[in-house]
Parts: structure tokens; C-alpha cells; sequence
């Protein structure tokens, strides 16, 4: 069948050689029905998939208000011992979102890398969940180490891997002190150096380049 | 003396002519029910042609050779069929309510329900019956070759099956919503989050956000009792009529018999 397209070709429908075509016309009335109905279709479609997609991805990008808890006074915290503290990871879930920190003050001997991680965490509270796959650990005085039950995994009291499988020391939450009372907010990551990054999950490394391939997500950011 | 014979009767007085099926030893009411039944499947096979269907699906011509490795694919949808009705049971009880609720409903069929304990142990040790079945379906069916043409598609969906299940898996453990459940899903969504680029997205998506929350339970509760069996009914309903259309296969050791005309005669 020969094909009447050529490069110019005419937008008037009689010149195409269109049966049926009047003078002037640009598109015949078969394509604009058949195009109305395609996009009212679409519009009925996109109307109710358009919603449960933004109902199934939404959380992805909705953002935690930040959340402030008190845990003690600035008496009850040593300098080189952890006290385990339960706060609230995530409200109204009852049990299932409360988590365990460990909290110290902090201690300048000590706590000397990282330039940022002081300004922001007068006192030093550490995440119970281990850097492998997220089993809590548990803090040892006598070894003054944390050790994580699950596959072995060892810390040591600033949080760095010292043993088995961990791709990261633990998390860190921001705390702050309010009069009296000392303050646990959101979570952060640490790389190897103690840099401070935005809260990511159990398994992601941040040295190197492991901070772009396991990238920070709108959902959670650092302060 | 020989009899006369009887006077004609009125019709009225006559005794009916016995039915179909009668006189000859069968009658009574199990004769009767027997038509009762075979009358409401023609009903419904007059207005439908399933019967058609019926026989298609069930009287297949199958290889010489077929063997009871045969049965683990029909072995393995028993299985997920007391998943579905055992399943059915426990989510009249079952209240997804991560602030204790879930894990009291299902204290509460474990312990106070009348065979709640057996339905609710039917459903957990069903889903391991079903995907060590699953496994050793598809074993059967690489071993035996019966993926080759023309059955590709059939094997495709048959892996699309095998990912359904394990996703199964998944989600219905964290439903009873115990330590054990709470802290195996935390270590699979980090496991998950483990894959680069993609995986921290993956992971907020599955629990519905940054850290495991309200929607987490609810989201693998929805996706345990409704997307994914749905899924699974339809796409075993085309693995099933697959298997009907295709054929089974002979076991590979299976040798074809010739024809004697077609053997060369030895000279």
C-alpha cells in the first residue's frame, strides 16, 4: 500500500486525500472521538490509580516530626559508663515503638574524633540497634564493649566495630540539655570517622562510597 | 382351567407404568436421590456447557512413565488451599492493632477459641508444608525437563508463584506480632536495605516509612490477605489451565516406544 506521508506533509486532512474530508479540516471526526474517549479514560483510570499509588508511596517521602523526649537529669549520667534509657522511637504503637539507648555524658578525654558530633550531643546516647541487621545490643561494663547477640557483632564504648559483622558503628541520637533535664531527639548515623550522617538502616556502610549508594531519604534527615 | 383374562380397567385404576430405572431391581430412595443429583447437574450443564470443561480438565491423556512425583504440584495447591480456608478462619479473630491488639487476638484464638490452637497450627506449619512442597515441585519439574518448549511460560509463572509465596511467608509473620515477629521483620526490610541505590527506598516502602510503624502492620496485613492471594488465585488458575492444555511430559528416563515397521530388520 503506498504511503501517502511525505516530510511536508499537509495538516489539512483534504489535502492527506482523506475520504470524507472538507475544506479546512485539520483532524477527522473518527480520530477526535476516539482521542476524547482515550482521555476520558484516562482520566476515569488515572482518578482512582492515581490516589492509591499516592496511598502506597506516600510514606516513603512523608517526613517524621522531629520529637524531643526527656530521659534524666544531668545528674544521673556518668562520664565513662552507659546508663540503658527506654524512650519512644515511634508513637501511639504502644510497646512495639520504644527502643533502648545508652546514655553518658560527654566526655572531652573520649570523645575527640569528629569535629560536629559534640556541638550537637552534650550527651552521647547510643542506639541499641546493631549496625548488621538491626538485633539489639546489649552494653557489657566489665568489657566495656556492646555485643550484639545475633551474629556476633562487637562495639566498642564509642560505638565503633571493633568485631564481626557491623558495616558501621552504631547510631547516635541527638540530645541536648533543657534546664535540668537532658533531652533525646532524632537518630543519626556515624561513619567509621564518627561523621555525622542522616539516620539510614541496619547494613548500609557510609565510609567512602557508601554514603552515595545507600543515599539519604527524604524521610529522614539530619538536623 | 385356564384363566380369562382380566376385565380392562378404567385408566384411573389402572397401575402406572414403572419409571425409568425401576422394575428391574432399582428403586427406592437411593435411586431417587441418584436422579435428583444428575437432574441438577444437567440443569446447570444445559445453561453453562461445563460439563464440556469438566471433562477436559479431568479424563487428560497423560505419558506412560507418570509417577508420584507427578503429585507434588497438586500437593503443593492442598497446600495453599488450607492456607486459604485455615487463613479465612484466623482473620475472623485477627485484629492487625500494633498496640497490643494483634498479639491479644491471637492469644486469645491460641487459648480460648474452640480449636482455635489447631487451625491456628494448621495455618503456621501449612505455610512450611507449603513451600517445602513448592521447592521440591520445581525441583521435580527442572529435573524431569518439563520447562522446555513448549512449556517456557508455564515455568515463568511458575517462578512468579514460587516469589508470591516466599512474599507470603513474609508478611503472615509479622501478623501475630510477638518479639519474634517484630525483630525477623526488622532484620529482613535491613536486609532489604541492604540492596545499593534502591535498597533504603525499598526498605521505607515496605514498612511505610523511615522506622517500622503503624502502617508497617497494617500495610503486611493487607498485602498477606488481599493483593497476594489474589495474585495467586489467578495466576495459578493459568498455571493450572497450562498444565491442561500443554500436557504432562514422561519422565526423562522414559524410552519411545517405535513402531516395529520403523525398526531397521537385522540383514
Amino acid at each position: 500500500m503506498p504511503d501517502k506521508r511525505d516530510k511536508h506533509k499537509s495538516k489539512y486532512t483534504l489535502d492527506r486525500g482523506i475520504p470524507g474530508a472538507f475544506e479546512g479540516e485539520t483532524i477527522t471526526r473518527r480520530r477526535f472521538m476516539t482521542g476524547t474517549a482515550h482521555g476520558a479514560g484516562a482520566v476515569a483510570a488515572a482518578s482512582f490509580a492515581l490516589p492509591a499509588l499516592g496511598f502506597a508511596f506516600g510514606p516513603v517521602f512523608k517526613s517524621n516530626p522531629h520529637r524531643w523526649e526527656v530521659v534524666g537529669n544531668i545528674y544521673q549520667f556518668p562520664d565513662n559508663n552507659y546508663i540503658p534509657t527506654v524512650i519512644t522511637l515511634t508513637p501511639n504503637i504502644g510497646e512495639a515503638g520504644k527502643s533502648t539507648v545508652y546514655i553518658r555524658k560527654f566526655n572531652p578525654e573520649i570523645d575527640t574524633d569528629a569535629a560536629d558530633v559534640d556541638s550537637h550531643t552534650p550527651y552521647i546516647a547510643i542506639s541499641s540497634r546493631c549496625a548488621h541487621v538491626g538485633c539489639p545490643v546489649r552494653w557489657v561494663d566489665a568489657s566495656e564493649r556492646f555485643i550484639c547477640p545475633c551474629h556476633g557483632g562487637v562495639y566498642d564504648l564509642l560505638g565503633r566495630r571493633v568485631g564481626g559483622p557491623p558495616v558501621r558503628p552504631l547510631d547516635r541520637f541527638y540530645t541536648r540539655v533543657a534546664g535540668e533535664n537532658v533531652e533525646v531527639g532524632p537518630r543519626f548515623s556515624v561513619n567509621s570517622q564518627l561523621r555525622r550522617f542522616s539516620p539510614r538502616d541496619s547494613g548500609e556502610p557510609l565510609d567512602g562510597i557508601g554514603q552515595y549508594m545507600y543515599p539519604s531519604r527524604p524521610g529522614a534527615q539530619k538536623l | 382351567m385356564p384363566k380369562l383374562p382380566a376385565p380392562p380397567l378404567p385408566a384411573s385404576l389402572k397401575t402406572p407404568p414403572p419409571r425409568p430405572g425401576h422394575g428391574n431391581g432399582n428403586s427406592g430412595p437411593l435411586e431417587d436421590a441418584k436422579l435428583a443429583g444428575v437432574t441438577v447437574v444437567d440443569w446447570v450443564d444445559e445453561r453453562t456447557s461445563l460439563s464440556g470443561a469438566a471433562r477436559w480438565l479431568m479424563f487428560r491423556k497423560v505419558p506412560r512413565g507418570t509417577n508420584w512425583f507427578y503429585t507434588l504440584g497438586s500437593a503443593t495447591m492442598f497446600a495453599f488451599l488450607s492456607q486459604a480456608v485455615t487463613g479465612v478462619f484466623l482473620a475472623m479473630y485477627y485484629r492487625p492493632d500494633p498496640a497490643g491488639g494483634a498479639y491479644e487476638s491471637i492469644r486469645y484464638v491460641t487459648n480460648d477459641v474452640f480449636l482455635g490452637q489447631f487451625v491456628r497450627g494448621m495455618h503456621k506449619w501449612g505455610s512450611s508444608v507449603m513451600v517445602v512442597l513448592v521447592f521440591l515441585h520445581m525441583g521435580r519439574t527442572f529435573f524431569f525437563g518439563a520447562y522446555k518448549y513448549p512449556r517456557e511460560l508455564n515455568w515463568v509463572i511458575g517462578v512468579v508463584l514460587l516469589i508470591l509465596t516466599m512474599m507470603m511467608s513474609f508478611t503472615g509473620y509479622l501478623l501475630p506480632f510477638d518479639q519474634r515477629a517484630y525483630w525477623a521483620t526488622i532484620v529482613g526490610v535491613n536486609i532489604n536495605g541492604t540492596g545499593p541505590l534502591v535498597g533504603p527506598y525499598l526498605s521505607d516502602f515496605m514498612r511505610g516509612g523511615s522506622e517500622f510503624g503503624a502502617t508497617t502492620l497494617s500495610r503486611f496485613y493487607a498485602i498477606h490477605m488481599l493483593l497476594i492471594p489474589g495474585l495467586l488465585a489467578a495466576l495459578l488458575g493459568a498455571h493450572l489451565y497450562l498444565v491442561a492444555k500443554l500436557g504432562t511430559t514422561a519422565p526423562p528416563w522414559t524410552k519411545a516406544t517405535q513402531r516395529h515397521e520403523l525398526h531397521e530388520t537385522e540383514v
